[in-house]
């Protein structure tokens, strides 16, 4: 082994080239589309187009349905996550499998399936009709539960991995200092995975909030009912470019704006 | 805890399968006010003994039974789970909780338990000052170092005022300054608890300076009882006599001189002051029929009580003033025709004595070993 001198160290910590180039051209993509983007802003007649009928019901409406299915998930999916990381069933591969089938699924098949299952004549909507009444597709309600079927995987994946690497002692420990299983879960538990679940949680939210395939197929284009931001875009960009345009700009800032506020913690747990 | 209760005190009886070629099997009682402890290799079975009394893994034979209350009985379907069984547990590596302040994890018990919120705080900060962790109650458990994290798993467990103590390894992540001055104030706390205790180790110096009676655990039994006396001097296995065939002594060491019982010994740890304790390897003492001259500066005539063949070497034990477990080769032993009742002189020279400081760090000037080290 030679001495490695000032000079030598220099020269190794040199990166190749064609991985620089290749790195670069990698993080073009993720730019360029950006900058096309904002380039095609029509920024003095933003103030009118942002305030559209059109961009005003679809942000809230995007708002309200990926927090509502960022809800749901969290509410049925962290027992499921824990269930999953927690008790030995038979088929519990396929249970796993089950669950992250709507990560690979193209989502207008999602949205097929939910059509069939909760349709007003599907295999469960249409008892669920007859007995009260209810119909999900091309309502709000059905934008959520599209939402949450292609965004939930995202939270039961983070959080049964954040359970699985949990050191069991602690909550043994808690156990012998009188803890019920509910306050175990409550003050040791869930605040252990926390960074965990706040990543799946995130991860979940941005995916409710760009989803597009499901919903469409399953709720519908409803102005103010179903019509979220992104299927907004797709509308405006057969007709009016610079509505799309300035609802694209809205969602960028919005997705930017929560992964910077979010980013500490975010990068700790993934 | 008030009312005279049919049995007071700790009757376990543990049956454990572990895995197909390991199995837990042992006897357990100890009285209110007793330190026991559980001294053996890694893998012995004594964290499962810990987790089997907790109530965290349940007894597949036997049965448990805490001041006269049943707690585990597989053969009456009787189980008491953890949260009810009212025992403080001191775990390995200490288990605080990462997200909880000092003050919050030792208020834990008493909030799980019901207590109110402005009790819990006041009892909390009573343990933590009595603990020495004063003005520690809001830092994280990461903010502490390994003798602070000790003190708060101490207080976690005690100021619940549980019905029997367990304390698992609880020194043995520490480094040995630290752990000489945790000793003494895990001493000090297990002479106030009222309640059975039980110390799991496999270190024989803090069985023998902690417990009342010591039990080796050796693949999942007990193989041999007793106090620390009659294990040293009397080891019934090889193990034992390999884990505490060591000679040890408490004494007051004073610029190279060592008293201990009325007898000085010459040691080459010149720095040592105040209490120590001092070791001395079996096969680091040597027997002469006559008063040997040359280097060795501990010398003195004593008479031999007992002669132990153990195949080649012979395990000798010698009488007063300092008695001594002796090993030495059989063929020795032959040359030198010692019989029990033979009068020898033993000598031990001073580079062989162990020295250990065993005194609290806070006399020590300058120095804070139990400063926030920062733990990751």
């Amino acid at each position: 082994m030679s001495i490695s001198t000032p000079e030598r160290r220099r020269v190794r910590s040199r990166p190749p080239v064609f991985l620089v180039i290749l790195g670069i051209l990698g993080l073009a993509i993720f730019v360029i589309p950006f900058v096309g983007l904002l380039a095609r802003v029509p920024w003095s007649d933003l103030p009118e187009l942002l305030t559209s009928d059109i961009v005003v019901d679809a942000l809230r409406l995007s708002l309200l349905t990926s927090i509502a299915a960022t809800a749901l998930a969290a509410v049925l999916g962290v027992p499921l996550a824990w269930l999953m990381a927690r008790v030995e069933f038979p088929g519990r591969a396929i249970v796993r499998g089950i669950v992250t089938l709507p990560l690979v699924l193209p989502p207008v098949v999602g949205g097929a399936a939910l059509l069939f299952a909760l349709g007003r004549r599907g295999l469960v909507g249409e008892p669920l009709y007859e007995a009260t009444g209810l119909v999900l597709p091309f309502s709000t309600w059905g934008v959520v539960i599209a939402s949450t079927f292609v965004a939930m995987p995202f939270l039961v994946i983070t959080v049964e991995g954040a359970l699985r690497n949990l050191d069991q002692r602690y909550e043994g420990a808690a156990s012998t200092l009188g803890a019920s299983k509910w306050t175990v879960l409550r003050r040791v538990t869930l605040p252990m995975i926390g960074p965990s679940l706040l990543a799946g949680l995130v991860l979940t939210w941005a995916r409710a909030f760009g989803e597009f395939g499901a919903t469409i197929t399953f709720a519908g284009n409803l102005q103010g009912r179903t019509q979220t931001m992104p299927l907004a875009v797709f509308v405006a960009l057969e007709s009016d470019r610079d509505t799309a345009v300035a609802i694209s700009l809205v969602m960028v800032v919005v997705s930017l704006v929560v992964l910077i506020a979010l980013r500490e913690r975010w990068w700790k747990a993934l | 805890m008030e009312g005279a209760v049919t049995r007071q005190g700790l009757e376990a009886h543990l049956q454990v399968v572990v895995t197909d070629a390991f199995r837990l099997e042992i006897q357990l009682s100890i009285p209110p006010g007793k330190t026991i402890a559980l001294l053996g290799p890694n893998g012995a079975g004594k964290s499962t003994a810990v987790s089997a009394l907790a109530g965290l893994r349940p007894i597949d034979g036997g049965r448990i039974e805490l001041t006269g209350t049943v707690l585990d009985d597989p053969e009456r379907a009787a189980f008491v789970p953890p949260e009810q069984r009212h025992i403080g547990v001191v775990f390995q590596d200490y288990l605080l909780f990462p997200n909880l302040s000092v003050l919050e994890n030792v208020a834990f018990g008493l909030r799980s338990r019901g207590v109110a919120r402005d009790e819990a705080v006041t009892r909390s900060e009573t343990w933590i000052e009595r603990l020495g962790l004063g003005g520690l109650g809001v830092r994280k458990p990461s903010q502490l170092s390994g003798g602070q994290a000790q003190r708060v798993a101490l207080a976690r467990a005690l100021v619940t005022e549980p019905d029997l103590l367990l304390l698992d390894e609880p020194l043995a992540a520490l480094d040995v300054t630290t752990r000489a001055e945790l000793r003494r104030t895990l001493a000090e706390h297990l002479r106030t608890f009222p309640g059975p205790r039980l110390l799991i180790t496999h270190d024989p110096t803090e069985a023998f300076l902690l417990a009342d009676e010591i039990h080796v655990i050796e693949d999942g039994e007990i193989t041999q009882s007793g106090t620390a006396d009659e294990i040293r001097l009397r080891p019934r296995t090889a193990y034992v006599a390999d884990l505490v065939g060591s000679n040890l002594f408490a004494g007051v060491a004073d610029g190279g001189r060592v008293e201990t019982a009325g007898h000085h010994l010459h040691v080459a740890d010149t720095d040592a002051a105040g209490d120590v304790l001092i070791t001395i390897r079996p096969t680091a003492v040597s027997v002469h029929l006559h008063e040997p001259d040359g280097s060795p500066r501990n010398t003195w005539p004593t008479t031999i009580e007992l002669i132990e063949p153990l195949g080649e070497r012979t395990r000798l034990r010698t009488g007063g003033p300092l008695p001594l477990v002796i090993e030495i080769t059989t063929e020795a032993t032959r040359s030198l025709d010692l019989a029990a009742g033979t009068d020898v002189w033993v000598a031990v020279k001073a580079t062989e004595i162990g020295v250990e400081t065993d005194r609290p760090v806070s006399q020590r000037s300058g120095s804070r070993p139990d400063a926030a080290g920062g733990r990751p």
